[in-house]
């Protein structure tokens, strides 16, 4: 109870901060838009090589708005003592990484909401009848990006290269959730159903779930000096 | 003053604390035992170690070597077991400054389990004289109004110890008379303070004990009584010039 009570307080205080200062969502969002902006003007739209390019796009927009997210998580943290305050507590751990990793992932998914309708309107996609498959992909995704991205941006908080350090270590970290949703949402998009990606959400879910208890055993000897 | 009682069994105990950050020897061989009632201030040049001895012995940073006894407890074993009494004022005040007092409490309250929360950040803001700031976002907050809610913060969950690094720090004359009065309302039979602090005149007038400590060692530990602060200022210098 008093895990769900702290993990809970944590996602709530995220959250509040976040609706007073909006500092992560514009952010994610202007740099969500200027990617698909850039991609749509590069890729134009309605050719084959373009509707191929889709699922990368859409992808890379994410990961890339997501990682200024996730650099800023434990940042505000950071500059304001708070990590040392919760870890201070006679708290798990373990409610701390699931705190922080809820909150990001909830925020990811609603930069993700917004983006995804001007990402139809920019690139003349429907995505209307394939939302449901979309919306599975993109939170399985998100979670194993999010669950792998709370655990490398508090290692890189503490460094002095933080605002670099994150990029470099989380790409490479978290390339198989990335391979494993471009190549379903690939799929969905091109209008197949779910049930023909089954492999591939196989290992999107091995993956989320090796990374996030991966992250929850190793998140108390990151934070610890 | 009138002092509260000490029990003889040490709240803290440190043997040979000893903490390395890479080649940089930051406490060497502390031996420290602090007693229910007792209130000690260290004092200290810059770079003596004084806030990585808090720092350990608020269980934030593990030593790398010695032995730390907190309520009987081994440190960092039983870290997790002693936090809930624990209070500890930093340099950083471990405030989100875009919460308002009363949500950062409520947020700390939450974590440490308080009971009947809402009366207890309550009680505390009046306690501190932030009751007509409460819905304030501490950014809007003077230095001395952010020292107070972290005293607030620290005493939530009534803890038995007391950790204070720097308190009266970049505080102007008025919001230290403030702090010093809080401080003062701090000091009961059950819990142990310990203080540091470069000011020896604000240092002295609160603590029962004091300690000089220099290079990451205690290099002079005696009974506060009977000493006034040129005299005091003295013995600080000699210690500090030889280290």
């Amino acid at each position: 109870m008093k895990f769900l009570l702290t993990t809970g307080a944590i996602v709530r205080k995220d959250i509040l901060l976040e609706f007073r200062t909006k500092e992560l969502l514009v952010s994610m969002l202007l740099f969500a838009l200027l990617i698909l902006v850039i991609l749509n003007f590069a890729l134009g739209t309605g050719s084959a090589p373009a509707e191929g390019a889709l699922p990368g796009v859409l992808w890379v927009t994410f990961t890339f708005a997501g990682v200024l997210g996730l650099n800023r998580s434990f940042l505000t943290e950071h500059e304001s003592g708070g990590l040392h305050g919760m870890v201070l507590a006679p708290v798990d751990c373990e409610a701390i990484y699931l705190g922080k990793m809820l909150a990001n992932f909830i925020f990811m998914g609603v930069a993700e909401a917004i983006v995804l309708p001007i990402f139809a309107v920019l690139f003349n996609f429907p995505i209307l009848g394939r939302l449901p498959a979309l919306l599975m992909v993109l939170a399985l995704g998100n979670l194993g990006f999010t669950a792998v991205g709370t655990l490398l941006s508090a290692m890189a908080a503490s460094s002095r290269m933080r605002e670099v350090l994150l990029p470099i270590i989380l790409f490479p970290t978290a390339i198989p959730v990335i391979v494993g949703a471009v190549n379903v949402t690939g799929r969905v998009l091109a209008g197949e159903p779910l049930a023909h990606s089954v492999p591939w959400l196989k290992l999107l879910g091995a993956y989320d779930t090796i990374f996030l208890v991966v992250a929850i055993l190793v998140f108390g000897y990151v934070i610890e000096e | 003053m009138v002092h509260p009682t000490v029990s003889d069994q040490p709240i803290i105990a440190a043997r040979g604390l000893r903490k390395v950050f890479g080649s940089v020897v930051a406490l060497d061989g502390v031996n420290l035992e602090l007693r229910p009632g007792e209130f000690l201030t260290i004092f200290g040049p810059n770079g003596a170690g004084k806030t990585t001895l808090v720092r350990v012995l608020s269980t934030l940073t593990r030593p790398s070597a010695g032995t730390l006894t907190i309520l009987g407890v081994d440190i960092p074993k039983g870290s997790h077991a002693v936090r809930s009494q624990i209070g500890f004022i930093s340099h950083q005040a471990l405030l989100y400054p875009n919460l308002t007092a009363r949500e950062n409490l409520a947020f700390y309250g939450v974590l440490y389990g308080v009971p009947n929360l809402c009366e207890r950040v309550t009680e505390l803001l009046q306690q501190v004289d932030l009751a007509g700031f409460s819905d304030r976002t501490v950014k809007t907050f003077s230095h001395g109004m952010v020292q107070r809610l972290a005293i607030a913060r620290a005493l939530l969950h009534r803890p038995r110890i007391l950790l204070l690094d720097e308190p009266y720090a970049g505080l102007d004359q008025h919001a230290a008379r403030l702090l010093r009065g809080l401080l003062a309302g701090l000091r009961s039979p059950e819990r142990a303070i310990i203080m540091t602090t470069h000011n020896i005149a604000r240092g002295l007038e609160l603590c029962d004990r004091m300690a000089i400590q220099v290079g990451g060692h205690i290099v002079h530990e005696a009974p506060a009584g009977g000493i006034d602060s040129t005299q005091f200022e003295e013995l600080y210098l000699r210690f500090t010039a030889k280290g």
